[in-house]
């Protein structure tokens, strides 16, 4: 069951990204055949709708379930569509996420609340957008 | 042909706009920072130049999103349009689910999970990308309304606002559409008066786009002056609109970061109006500058005086 761990580098001994939309990396595990793929976040740079570009990716990518630190409506939306499983990270390595994840220890995320239409990348701050 | 194509053509052949040897101008009343005097501005502007012109003289509220000219104004509005933008709605069963129409938006705002086409309306900028890129034609465009549209006259000016519904995010679409509207039945020759909304983002940018000329006003403060150096870079040097300031809330001795800002960026002072307890007053009982004051109304045509002088009319 190939799954999805957001992070801040491109190793198990990476620490875990607390985001979905912008994490710097995500690395796609496989622990049927071992495989690991680390692969940079293109979703850092977009203006907007940054979660369900990093959402699509999951999805296009074939992963059953993201672990990350927390994910707004938007991602949630896409990624609850492809049936995609979501448990929030804890531990202090993706190895170390990861492990939590097989024995079963991590539990489901609550969606963030975001505003609506996401925020353009601008985040909590509302100072953004008069300019 | 459906909305689609209509907007194309529409876009193809737009009626002649004011301004240039016909005599008509379009004065955008900007700012930067929120607050400094914008609508106050722009209504005493627009009846000032009321009073002399020819023809009839337009204020456009561009503050869709929090439009209160009508407040000083009082309009009748006889005139009402829906404004939105164009969102796609896709036929599942034509779809292949091929992902190109995901691929394809700049904006995220499709995503594509097997069958289902998720279809983030808040995000769509309505560029038509997807449509037109479907393989298969099986997205079409319907009409997502953000915004209502008002136009009528009062005090001796024709007068048109937009206002955006609540909970929806983009004001470009309903600006762009408040301008189309009104400036394609204006006339070439008409005299054009917009009141812009605050900031130096999107909804800024769209108002301002293609005006003959943007009045800046400012407060001296140190916000102020922050703020007005932001929208002198977008107005003037990315937009290349030529600007001038009008200071507002001036007080003896209290302005001189301003001013050398002003003297240092070749920008021309074009009005002055002092911090006085009576002007705050009677605008907050609705009442227009020029109105409450008709002094001022000789400061305002010089202003407008200026301003053709600079551009040549």
């Amino acid at each position: 069951m190939k799954v999805v761990i957001t992070a801040r580098g491109s190793s198990l001994d990476a620490e875990p990204s607390p985001v979905f939309g912008r994490c710097p990396v995500f690395l796609f595990v496989d622990p049927e055949n071992q495989q690991l793929e680390a692969l940079e976040n293109p979703a850092i740079a977009a203006s907007g709708g940054a979660g369900i570009q990093a959402a699509q990716l999951v999805v296009d990518r074939g992963a059953r379930a993201v672990i990350t630190g927390r994910l707004g409506p938007n991602a949630a939306r896409v990624l609850e569509a492809a049936g995609i499983e979501i448990r929030r990270a804890a531990g202090r390595t993706a190895g170390e996420v990861l492990e939590r994840f097989f024995a079963g220890e991590l539990s489901p995320l609550d969606v963030a609340a975001g505003p609506p239409g996401g925020d353009n990348g601008r985040g909590g701050g509302r100072g953004g957008r008069r300019g | 042909m459906g909305a689609a194509g209509d907007a194309v053509d529409a876009a193809a052949d737009p009626a002649p706009a004011p301004g240039g040897e016909n005599g008509g101008l379009v004065v955008a009343v900007a700012s930067g920072k929120g607050g400094t005097g914008k609508t106050m501005v722009a209504v005493s502007l627009a009846l000032s130049a009321a009073g002399e012109a020819n023809g009839p003289v337009h204020l456009l509220d561009c503050d869709v999103e929090t439009p209160n000219a009508a407040l000083f104004v009082r309009p009748e509005l006889t005139r009402s349009r829906e404004a939105g933008l164009l969102v796609p709605e896709v036929d599942t069963g034509r779809c292949s689910s091929c992902g190109r129409c995901a691929e394809v938006c700049a904006y995220n705002a499709i995503a594509v999970v097997g069958k289902q086409v998720l279809v983030f309306r808040e995000i769509c900028h309505g560029c038509g990308s997807c449509a037109s890129n479907c393989p298969e034609k099986a997205i079409t465009e319907r009409l997502h309304v953000t915004g209502l549209l008002e136009a009528g006259a009062g005090a001796g000016l024709s007068f048109a606002q937009g206002r955006m519904k609540i909970g929806e995010a983009m004001a470009p679409p309903v600006i762009r559409e408040l301008k189309s509207w009104m400036l394609s039945s204006a006339g070439p020759a008409a005299k054009v008066i917009l009141d812009a909304p605050p900031g130096t983002a999107c909804p800024l940018v769209q108002t301002v786009s293609e005006a003959d000329y943007a009045l800046l006003v400012t407060e001296p403060t140190p916000f102020g002056l922050h703020d007005l150096r932001l929208a002198v870079e977008v107005v003037r040097d990315l937009l290349r609109i030529p600007v001038g300031i009008v200071l507002n809330r001036e007080r003896p001795g209290g302005s001189e970061a301003v001013q050398r800002f002003c003297e240092e960026e070749s920008l021309p002072i074009l009005l002055r109006i002092p911090f006085e307890r009576g002007i705050a007053e009677t605008y907050s009982r609705g009442v227009p500058l020029v109105e409450a004051a008709p002094e001022y109304r000789r400061e305002f045509l010089g202003v407008v005086r200026r301003i053709e002088a600079e551009l040549d009319r």
